[in-house]
């Protein structure tokens, strides 16, 4: 999956998100809905799909949905 | 001798707290916001006063009333909490002369969390295959609340105060009998969900009683929870969890009629179903009523499947807790 397809479909899993809101650079923490369940939304949903597992740390690390694909890409490597 | 679970009833509190009483607290929040984060929309609050094991006692004498059981037969009480009455004595205790049990019952107080109900199972089955009990009383009660600051909205949003009471008794036949365990523990976890200021470690003072004293000094404890971690923590130890028991049991998951996990949050566990690939009609949420309520959830889930005739005699049930500890423990029972 390459960095757009993944915001893509961050972005179909954020139910209350306009289409085509979302881009690689996107802070998602300036989302206007943003909310923790986000957050509960994009660890299960990188878990279901990379089998990847987002620490609370790796989420207070990233700002934006590139720096989530950087950190799903360099966990699913190791 | 072999056990099996042969009744079930609990209590809820008469107060409740709903979705829209929340959003007035916290503006920020909306009904539709709390349901879809949580699956909840309403929670039954205790009142000052009313503790654990008052939920615990009343639960018990409904499962006597209800599933006419002579409380003369019981001969070991199991009393599992995480707001003991007491340091000593043990609740248990307290509840055997309240309940007019007979004075030859062992009393025993387990103070566990979400994994409490299968412990109590657990231990209730070895007790009554080891020959020393045949009616295992086994009551989970939780009063969240109590430990919860006011302001915090996700857990206030989250937990609900309830007690279970469920009959654990000696049976010959093998094809009902309460199958084996699988548990686990990982205490490195034991930070992300804590009552903090509730036991002798950091016991509330007067800086605490001082700093909480405009919310009543939250003089139980602090219920801290670290949301990600525990919901990670789930994704990674349930399906893992589920196999154990499965296999422990020598069953597959075709044969499983119904899964009850501990009721945490209903969105976590529409992601535990998809992961774990149970279909919808097999996995069963008990939370819109009554909220996370720690020990008594699965009793509680496991008594409304029974009475929606969602769980039929003689089905296959596995039931799998997880949470506070870190802990995790499950088996498969026949209804």
């Amino acid at each position: 999956m390459d960095i757009h397809e993944f915001t893509k479909q961050i972005e179909a899993e954020f139910e209350e998100v306009e289409p085509g809101t979302i881009t690689p650079t996107t802070n998602y923490r300036e989302i206007k809905s943003w909310s923790s369940m986000y957050a509960l939304i994009v660890i299960a949903f990188v878990d279901a799909n990379f089998d990847v597992q987002l620490s609370a740390d790796d989420l207070r690390n990233s700002q934006t949905i590139q720096d989530i694909y950087n950190i799903v890409m360099a966990k699913k490597t190791n | 001798m072999k056990a099996y679970i042969k009744a079930i009833s609990y209590y809820l509190p008469p107060t409740a707290l709903s979705n829209k009483e929340l959003c007035e607290v916290f503006p920020n929040l909306t009904e539709a916001d709390i349901y879809k984060k949580t699956g909840i929309k309403k929670r039954h609050i205790t009142t000052e006063g009313i503790v654990g094991s008052d939920l615990g006692f009343f639960a018990a004498e409904k499962l006597f009333e209800e599933h006419t059981v002579d409380r003369k037969t019981i001969d070991y009480i199991i009393f599992c909490t995480e707001g003991l009455d007491y340091k000593g004595p043990v609740t248990a205790c307290i509840l055997q002369d309240r309940l007019q049990l007979n004075t030859n019952c062992g009393a025993i107080d387990l103070p566990y969390g979400c994994t409490g109900f299968t412990y109590c199972i657990s231990i209730a089955k070895a007790l009554i295959e080891s020959g020393q009990a045949t009616n295992v009383l086994a009551l989970t009660s939780d009063i969240p609340s109590t430990v919860i600051h006011p302001e915090d909205a996700d857990l206030r949003m989250l937990f609900g105060d309830a007690g279970a009471a469920t009959l654990i008794t000696a049976t010959e036949n093998e094809t009902i009998a309460i199958g084996s365990f699988s548990v686990g523990t990982d205490g490195s976890g034991a930070e992300n969900l804590m009552v903090k200021g509730s036991g002798t470690r950091g016991p509330v003072d007067q800086e605490w009683l001082d700093k909480y004293d405009n919310v009543g000094g939250l003089k139980y404890g602090r219920m801290q929870m670290n949301a990600l971690e525990i919901f990670n923590f789930a994704l990674r130890i349930v399906p893992p969890l589920i196999e154990s028991i499965l296999a422990k049991n020598k069953l597959e998951k075709s044969e499983i009629n119904l899964f009850v996990f501990h009721q945490a949050n209903a969105f976590l566990l529409s992601v535990l179903r998809r992961k774990l690939k149970i279909e919808e009609d097999r996995f069963f949420i008990y939370m819109e009523e009554v909220g996370n309520t720690v020990s008594a959830s699965i009793p509680i889930a496991l008594a409304e499947a029974i009475k929606c005739g969602k769980a039929k005699k003689g089905d296959k049930v596995l039931i799998a807790a997880f949470g506070i500890g870190y802990s995790w423990s499950g088996t498969v029972i026949t209804i």
